[in-house]
C-alpha cells in the first residue's frame, strides 16, 4: 500500500523527481555507481570521438605495433596507455568501441524483452483464464532452465551473428518481465481508478496502456536495471565462447576472448583491460538496480 | 498425492517433447553439413552416398520421427566428426563434468555456510561488510573472465597450479575420479573454484539471511538463556535451521552448475561434456548437440520433478494450489 502512495508522489514531475533524487541518493554507493554507469554511456555513444584512435581503421593501425605493453610508445610518437593487441589496435580504443557494442546489444535486447514480457504479462493479469495459464505455464518452464543453456539452444538452432544474439538474449529474458508485469498488474487491476476506466466503457486497449501499465513501472525498471547487467555479461560470455557477435563487431567478450590466446605467453593486458571494463560496467548497473530495488520495496519504506 | 504425481509427470513428458521439438527443429536448420564433412574433390556420387548414409535426404519431419523412435532404444544418432554414437561421446564425457559440478558445489557450501552466518551474526563487522561486498563482486563477475584470471595469476604468474586438463585420474569402488590423486586435485582445484564463485555468493546470501532470521526466534533466546555455549548455540540451533533452504537451492542450482560447466569446460580444457557441445556446435557435429542438450533437459526436468514432488510431500499447500 505504501508503496503506492509513494509512487504516486513519483508522478508528479518536478516534485516526484526530487523525491525520487533524495530517496535515490540516500545510499552514496549507489551514487557512485550512477555516476560511472553515465561516464561509461558517454564513452559508449561517443566512441569514435573520445577515443585515441579508430581502432578498426585499417590505414592507422601498423601490425609491427602488435602486444605492446601498457604506456609503450611506438615508432611514430602514439602512446598506448593500455598496450596494443594481437593485431596493433590501441587497447583503449578498442574497449571504447567495445563498450558501445557490449551496452547497445544489452540496452536493445532489454529494451524489446521488456516490451515483449511486458505485453504478456500484463495482458496476462488482465485478461486471465486460458491465455493467462498457458502464458504463465510457459514462463515458469522457462525459468526453470538457466539463462545459458536457454542461449545455448537458440544460438545453436540459428547460428551467430548480431541480430541472432539480440534474438536469444530477447528470448533469454522476456520470461522475467513478463512475471514481474503479471504480479504488479494483478494488484493494479482491482483498484478503484481501473474500475473507473471501465465504468466510463474505455477499451481494454486503452486501460492496459495508459491506466495499469504506467502503475506497474516501478519493478519493470528494477528488472529491466538487473536483467541488462545479466544481458550484457551473457553476451560477453556467448562472444567469448565464440557463439555470440561476428568478429566484425568486437564487444567487450571477443576482445577478452582475443586476448585469452595470448595470456599465457604472459601479455596479460590484452584480455584484463577489457575484462575490468565490462566488470565496472556490469557492478556499476548492479549497484543502481540494487538502489532502486530497495527505493520500490515497500517493506523497506519508513 | 498420486493425481499430482501423474499430473506432474504427464506435464514433464509434454515439456520433453516440446524441447525435443524446439531442438531438433531449430538444429537442423543450421549450415550445412554436406559442405563441411565431404572432401571437396569428391564427385557427385560420392555426395549422394553419404549423404543417403546420414539420411540427410529426408525430409526433416521423418528425419525428427526417427530421431525420436531411435531416441527410446537410446540411439541419438552417430557424430559426423568422430564416426562414434553421440550418446556413447556425451556419456565418456559425463564424469569428468560431474565430478566438476560436484567439487564446486562441494566448494560453494563449505566456504559458502560458515562466511553467511558469520556476515548474519555480526552484520556490523568490518569482515561481514567485505564478505557481503564480495559476494556482490561474485555475482557481478561473468564466470569465463574470472577464469582468465585465476590462470593468469595462479598458473601463469605464479606456476603453483596447472590450467588445463583433468591431470591424472584414480578409479576407487567403480568411480574414476580426478579427486583421488594429487594431481587430479591440483588439476581440479582452478576450474572447479571457477564454477564455485557464482554459487558462492547465492549460498553466503541465503546462509545470512537465514540467520539474521533464526537468530532472532525464541529457541535460540532459549538455548542462550540455558548457558549453552555460543559454538554450540550456533552449530546445533542455528545451521540445522537454517540447512533446509539452503539445501532446496543447492539441489535446483546444481542442474544450472552442469550448464554453467560449459564456460568453465572451454576456460580451463577440462574434457567434460560441456566442451564438447561448445566444439560441436562450432563444428556443426548436429547429432552431438542435439544428444547433449536432449540429455541437459531430461536432467533439468527430472531435477524440476523430483523438487516439485519433495514440495507436495513437505508442504500440501501446492497440491491444492496446482489443482485450482
Amino acid at each position: 500500500m505504501s508503496a503506492s502512495a509513494n509512487k504516486q508522489s513519483y508522478d508528479l514531475p518536478a516534485a516526484g523527481l526530487r523525491k525520487f533524487w533524495l530517496d535515490f541518493s540516500e545510499s552514496p554507493t549507489a551514487v557512485i555507481a550512477l555516476f560511472v554507469f553515465l561516464i561509461i554511456l558517454f564513452i559508449a555513444i561517443f566512441a569514435p570521438w573520445v577515443s585515441p584512435s579508430n581502432p578498426y581503421d585499417l590505414t592507422s593501425v601498423d601490425i609491427m605495433n602488435s602486444r605492446l605493453p601498457p604506456g609503450s610508445e611506438d615508432f611514430s610518437g602514439n602512446f598506448y596507455i593500455l598496450g596494443t593487441d594481437g593485431a596493433g589496435r590501441d587497447m583503449l580504443s578498442a574497449i571504447f568501441y567495445g563498450l558501445r557494442v557490449s551496452l547497445g546489444v544489452g540496452a536493445l535486447s532489454g529494451l524489446v524483452a521488456l516490451i515483449l514480457g511486458a505485453s504478456v504479462g500484463l495482458s496476462a493479469a488482465y485478461f486471465g483464464g486460458r491465455f493467462e495459464t498457458i502464458m504463465m505455464r510457459i514462463v515458469d518452464i522457462q525459468l526453470s532452465f538457466p539463462s545459458i543453456l536457454m542461449a545455448l539452444i537458440i544460438l545453436a538452432a540459428f547460428g551467430k551473428g548480431v541480430e541472432k544474439t539480440i534474438i536469444a538474449l530477447i528470448l533469454v529474458q522476456w520470461a522475467y518481465y513478463a512475471r514481474a508485469a503479471r504480479a504488479s498488474a494483478l494488484v493494479e487491476k482491482n483498484k478503484e481508478y481501473v474500475e473507473a476506466a471501465k465504468c466510463l466503457a474505455l477499451g481494454d486497449k486503452r486501460i492496459i496502456l495508459s491506466h495499469i501499465a504506467p502503475n506497474c513501472m516501478a519493478p519493470l525498471i528494477v528488472v529491466g536495471t538487473l536483467q541488462t547487467a545479466h544481458a550484457i555479461s551473457l553476451e560477453a560470455t556467448l562472444s567469448f565462447l565464440g557463439l555470440g557477435l561476428p568478429i566484425t563487431e568486437p564487444s567487450l567478450g571477443l576482445l577478452i576472448g582475443n586476448g585469452f590466446e595470448y595470456m599465457y605467453s604472459g601479455d596479460f593486458w590484452i584480455s584484463i583491460f577489457p575484462g575490468i571494463a565490462l566488470l565496472i560496467t556490469i557492478v556499476s548497473i548492479n549497484l543502481v538496480g540494487d538502489q532502486l530495488r530497495d527505493m520500490f520495496n515497500p517493506r523497506l519504506q519508513k | 498425492m498420486t493425481a499430482f504425481i501423474l499430473r506432474r509427470s504427464l506435464q514433464s513428458i509434454v515439456v520433453l517433447f516440446i524441447m525435443s521439438l524446439i531442438v531438433f527443429v531449430g538444429v537442423n536448420l543450421v549450415g550445412d553439413p554436406v559442405d563441411m564433412l565431404i572432401n571437396p574433390e569428391a564427385d557427385q556420387a560420392e555426395i549422394d552416398r553419404v549423404i543417403r548414409d546420414l539420411g540427410l535426404d529426408r525430409p526433416v519431419s521423418e528425419q525428427y520421427w526417427y530421431f525420436v523412435v531411435n531416441a527410446f532404444q537410446g540411439d541419438l544418432g552417430r557424430s559426423f566428426i568422430f564416426g562414434e554414437p553421440a550418446l556413447k561421446l556425451i556419456v565418456q564425457r559425463m564424469p569428468a563434468t560431474m565430478e566438476l559440478a560436484l567439487v564446486s558445489l562441494l566448494m560453494a557450501v563449505v566456504f559458502g555456510i560458515p562466511l553467511g552466518i558469520y556476515a548474519g551474526l555480526k552484520p556490523n563487522s568490518k569482515f561481514s561488510k567485505t564478505i557481503m561486498a564480495g559476494s556482490i563482486l561474485g555475482f557481478s563477475m561473468p564466470t569465463f573472465w574470472v577464469g582468465i584470471i585465476l590462470i593468469m595469476f595462479f598458473s601463469v604468474h605464479l606456476g603453483w597450479l596447472p590450467s588445463t586438463g583433468r591431470g591424472d585420474v584414480a578409479t576407487y569402488f567403480g568411480v574414476t575420479s580426478s579427486a583421488f590423486t594429487l594431481d587430479g586435485l591440483s588439476h581440479i582445484f582452478l576450474p572447479a573454484f571457477n564454477l564455485a564463485l557464482f554459487k558462492l555468493s547465492s549460498v553466503i546470501r541465503l546462509a545470512r539471511a537465514g540467520t539474521r532470521e533464526v537468530i532472532l526466534q525464541d529457541y535460540i533466546k532459549f538455548a542462550r538463556a540455558k548457558g549453552l555455549a555460543e559454538s554450540r548455540v550456533v552449530r546445533i540451533h542455528l545451521l540445522k535451521n537454517i540447512m533446509i533452504p539452503v539445501i532446496t537451492i543447492i539441489g535446483l542450482e546444481f542442474g544450472s552448475l552442469i550448464a554453467f560447466s560449459t564456460v568453465t569446460e572451454t576456460v580451463f580444457a577440462w574434457p567434460g561434456m560441456g566442451k564438447l557441445i561448445i566444439d560441436s556446435i562450432y563444428n556443426l557435429d548436429r547429432p552431438v548437440v542435439v544428444a547433449y542438450l536432449m540429455i541437459i533437459v531430461v536432467i533439468f526436468v527430472m531435477l524440476n520433478l523430483i523438487v516439485d514432488i519433495l514440495y507436495s510431500v513437505l508442504d500440501p499447500r501446492v497440491r491444492i494450489k496446482g489443482v485450482s
